[in-house]
């Protein structure tokens, strides 16, 4: 007797110029637990987004309907208020107040307009018995670790009378033996009858605990499977299974020496200095070749770049770069760009631009000292070289005292790569180049890198989006929860073998 | 999704979006957004002139109204760069104090030659900027705090410099920068109708605006070299010389009256030079980006941390000038010296168009913010209006002012 708790049927969610869901069907049997799986970018995350209300019914299209009942929420309080709740990722609970005050926040246990602690810490101390969490209610959330926080969203999510609980990556940030625990609370809670969708990048926690996975790609609903009618292969072709299409410009690859060599490198989080992000990673980039980075959220690949790159991203980094055979020191921003890195960063409107500045001043903000004499700012030839890129790189505005909040992505994109290529690097980090970018501006975008490579630098391209590494790098490294797990050259690489690289649990690949 | 592009499809078009070199299009970009102040500016005072019935403008009032804001514009233009780097001082007032204490017992009590205390006192400004700019760049106290904390703290040192009297008085040469005039060295000439004026003070005027037009003028020829857009003739003229006739009527008032105040020569140097600064210099412009976008400004190699670290000691060196000239004016250092000093030149830079989130801002700007509440502050003083009054308006024009750049900025975004 199969029971359907959750039907989601035709959703459409555009956003300006973007269609994020196409025609989405889901559905959900009561009791299950139900993974969803897909690239980065394939549209978990905007689904369950609309789900739970935070995109209002009205602003997509299709229909909801929840035990039995069309669904129009307008907001997260109608969606909680009809048992389904959503766990993000990054876990929204307020640091400094307790673990009591956190489960009922929004949702205090008042009589009058004040507050009944007894009851509230008794309640909370029952839900925590409930999760497994050992803890007295009154400690200040501050004092636990990720998973025990992980435990709290939980116990909070069932204060709330949940029947149907979403999960965005749940483990994403756990240690093995919390990540058990979790999954093993999850089985329970399936026995207590409240259903989960889970949304999760490691396979082998999906083979384990779903009963059912859906895979979304591009925005659109691809397949439902039993779990034990599937293999981790066929979740991984059906998360990638895309046709390369003639999206990538010709470019034969002229290497030459070794430009940079990352040796050892180890990062930790600046959150919680315990964990390491990027773990013991070797990485030669040489004169003329593109590389690219694959992997999947939260593998480290930012991390990893931002490390290298003057040490703007983490703590107690540790390892090696080596230039051109001699070790280098870029302990800051401005030492890693006379050594001749440069980074361009993968959100380029919170981290690459003043967007409330014009195109020419944000070309020379990183190399204005090229056009300084004496600490003074040479305003025409800042003009005139501001006036070459714009040629060269065919950015798209009247001129460039353009304010480059009002560009396109593409354009924005365009004036990063111009930044730093003013800078005359000799390596460039390339995060998420063509993220947010229209298929026409990705081309244009491969083709400048392609002529950097031309121009004998060594490209480090970071990328979600497997084609694209397949279409543009000569050589690609997959990462994985912060260690390098493969290196493939071009004519070897697959989607397929790549996805299974970066999906790599760390036990297999440890030596 | 199976769009393959093409070179053909990637040229630009022919769209204005191509156009380089050629013929400027000749459009009009009006940016009332930086244009307003000054159009404020000239309607307040148009409308205290004939309220008064033109006592606004006589000679005696313009100098009155420089004398008398001089150490507000002072302390403005530290503040504006501040506001630009997306901090805030609160504690100007009290270091006005404390400086202008210590310039009196160096100068009336250790009875040190006075441009050896000017400089001192300089210096004890310069320390306060930069315990301060430690505080904020490096420790990473919001700038709330830290200078809420100085206000506190200066004001406390202030009154254990001069327990609860004053110190004077100055010596001339101090309260003649202060509050003085500069000498009538080649007499008188008659200006017709208008009577005598000073005929140094309208050379100097006539110099510095045809300094001005020079500068602008090879300024233009350099860009039209680089083939850059200019403004067309007319509109150049225009901009030059609506100023520059602006100039000429002060000098000439001044003239009139008991020639250049030395203040308005400081003034004049300091806003000159600060425009140069935040215009041209590498420093200035990572002021502007470190406002604008800290992270961006981080990862592109701005020294971010040592660019508001000097921001604070630059701050701290003009509050001590402003707290000379203070006390200079009052020919007295006083315990109360520069209460509210800090709001004055806050509210100068954000009416003279800085934004909350910082970024934006310009020296000019903020010396126009600052004229327009002394030209408020002074014209309803003729007008006879109480204090209250005085200050119910100030706070009306701020607010609305702040509130048309957020609403300026939310409508630019929504046509985004």
């Amino acid at each position: 007797m199969t029971d359907t708790i959750l039907r989601m049927s035709g959703i459409t969610k555009t956003f300006p110029g973007v269609k994020a869901l196409q025609d989405v069907n889901l559905e959900v049997r009561r009791g299950e637990i139900h993974s969803i799986c897909g690239e980065n970018g394939a549209g978990k995350s905007t689904l369950m987004k609309v789900l739970s209300g935070v995109y209002p019914h009205g602003t997509y299209e299709g229909d909801i309907e929840f035990d039995g009942e069309a669904c129009e929420f307008s907001g997260i309080r109608d969606s909680e208020h009809r048992g389904i709740v959503i766990i993000h990722q990054e876990l929204a609970l307020a640091s400094n107040l307790s673990i009591a005050e956190n489960i009922f926040l929004g949702n205090e246990q008042a009589k009058r307009g004040f507050i009944d602690w007894n009851r509230t810490n008794h309640a909370a101390d029952e839900l925590l018995r409930r999760v497994g969490l050992g803890e007295s209610a009154v400690t200040p959330v501050i004092d636990l670790g990720v998973g025990k926080q992980q435990l709290v969203e939980i116990a909070k999510a069932l204060s709330k009378k949940v029947k149907l609980l979403i999960l965005d990556e749940p483990t994403a940030a756990l240690n093995d033996e919390d990540s058990e625990h979790l999954l093993g609370l999850l089985r329970g809670l399936r026995d207590e009858g409240i259903t989960c969708v889970i949304i999760s990048h490691k396979l082998n926690e999906v083979m384990s605990i779903s009963d059912r996975v859906t895979i979304l790609r591009d925005g659109k609903t691809i397949w439902t499977q039993e779990t034990a009618e599937l293999t981790e292969d066929k979740v991984i072709s059906g998360m990638v299974g895309r046709d390369l299409e003639h999206r990538y410009p010709e470019h034969t690859p002229n290497i030459g020496e070794e430009a940079l060599r990352i040796e050892d490198w180890t990062v930790y989080s600046p959150i919680q200095a315990d964990r390491a992000l990027v773990r013991g990673v070797n990485m030669t980039l040489r004169r003329g070749e593109i590389v690219g980075l694959a992997g999947l959220m939260g593998a480290g690949r930012t991390e990893l770049a931002m490390s290298v790159f003057g040490r703007s991203y983490g703590v107690n980094i540790s390892g090696k770069l080596i230039k051109d055979g001699k070790e280098i020191r870029a302990r800051n921003v401005a030492e890693a760009i006379d050594n001749g890195l440069a980074y361009a960063t993968e959100d380029r409107k919170r981290y690459g631009l003043n967007l409330i500045e014009d195109i020419k001043r944000n070309i020379s903000a990183a190399g204005l000292s090229k056009l300084a004499k004496g600490g003074w700012v040479d305003g025409n030839e800042e003009h005139k070289v501001a006036d070459e890129f714009r040629a060269s790189m065919n950015i798209k505005a009247p001129t460039v005292e353009s304010i480059v909040g009002k560009l396109s992505g593409g354009n924005q994109q365009k004036v990063v790569l111009s930044k730093w290529i003013f800078t005359d690097p000799d390596v460039l980090i390339l995060d998420e180049p063509t993220r947010g970018i229209d298929v026409g501006a990705k081309y244009e975008i491969y083709t400048i890198i392609n002529r950097l490579a031309d121009e004998g630098k060594a490209v480090l391209v970071i990328s979600s989006e497997l084609p694209e590494l397949l279409g543009i790098c000569d050589r690609i490294y997959t990462l994985s929860a912060g260690r390098i797990t493969g290196e493939v050259a071009r004519a070897d690489a697959t989607q397929e073998g790549l996805m299974t690289l970066m999906t790599k649990e760390e036990q297999e690949v440890a030596p | 999704m199976t769009v393959a592009p093409t070179n053909a499809d990637l040229t630009v078009g022919k769209g204005p979006a191509g156009a380089t070199g050629g013929k400027a299009p000749l459009k009009f970009n009006f940016n009332l957004k930086q244009s307003g102040i000054y159009i404020a500016f000239a309607l307040i005072v148009a409308l205290f002139t004939v309220l008064t019935g033109g006592d606004m403008l006589a000679p005696q009032n313009i100098s009155n109204i420089i004398v008398q804001n001089s150490y507000i514009l002072v302390l403005a233009i530290g503040m504006i760069l501040i506001i630009i780097a997306g901090h805030i001082d609160l504690s100007v007032g009290s270091v006005v104090a404390a400086c202008g204490a210590f310039s009196a017992v160096m100068m009336v009590n250790w009875d040190l030659p006075w441009p050896i205390a000017v400089i001192g006192t300089l210096v004890f400004g310069a320390i306060i900027g930069a315990w301060q700019g430690y505080w904020v760049a490096y420790f990473g106290i919001p700038a709330f705090i830290v200078t809420l904390a100085g206000m506190l703290l200066f004001r406390a040192i202030t009154l254990m410099i001069l327990g609860n009297k004053g110190i004077g008085p100055f010596p001339e040469e101090v309260r003649t920068l202060a509050n003085g005039f500069t000498d009538g060295f080649l007499g008188n000439i008659a200006l017709g109708p208008l009577g005598g004026a000073d005929l140094f003070s309208i050379i100097v005027g006539v110099a510095v605006v045809v300094a001005m037009a020079f500068v602008q003028w090879r300024t233009r020829t350099a860009r039209i070299k680089y083939s850059q857009v200019v403004d067309p003739l007319w509109l150049f003229i225009t901009k030059v010389a609506v100023p520059a006739i602006l100039i000429l009527f002060v000098i000439v008032q001044l003239a009139r009256f008991r020639n250049l105040p030395w203040v308005l020569v400081l003034l004049a140097v300091l806003v000159v030079g600060y425009t140069v600064v935040t215009n041209r210099a590498v420093f200035g412009r990572q002021i502007y980006a470190v406002g604008g976008n800290l992270q961006a400004a981080t990862l592109s190699g701005v020294k971010v941390k040592s660019v508001v670290f000097w921001l604070f000691v630059n701050m701290g060196v003009l509050s001590a000038l402003a707290g000379i000239i203070f006390a200079g004016r009052l020919n007295q250092a006083n315990p109360t010296a520069g209460n509210s000093f800090e709001l004055d030149a806050i509210a100068a830079a954000f009416i003279g168009g800085a934004a909350v989130q910082g970024g934006v801002g310009k020296v000019v700007g903020a010396i126009t913010g600052g004229l327009i509440m002394g030209v408020i502050n002074n014209g309803m003083g003729l007008l006879g209006a109480q204090s209250e009054q005085v200050m119910l308006v100030k706070g009306a024009v701020l607010l609305a002012a702040v509130a048309f750049d957020v609403w300026s900025k939310r409508r630019t975004a929504s046509t985004r």
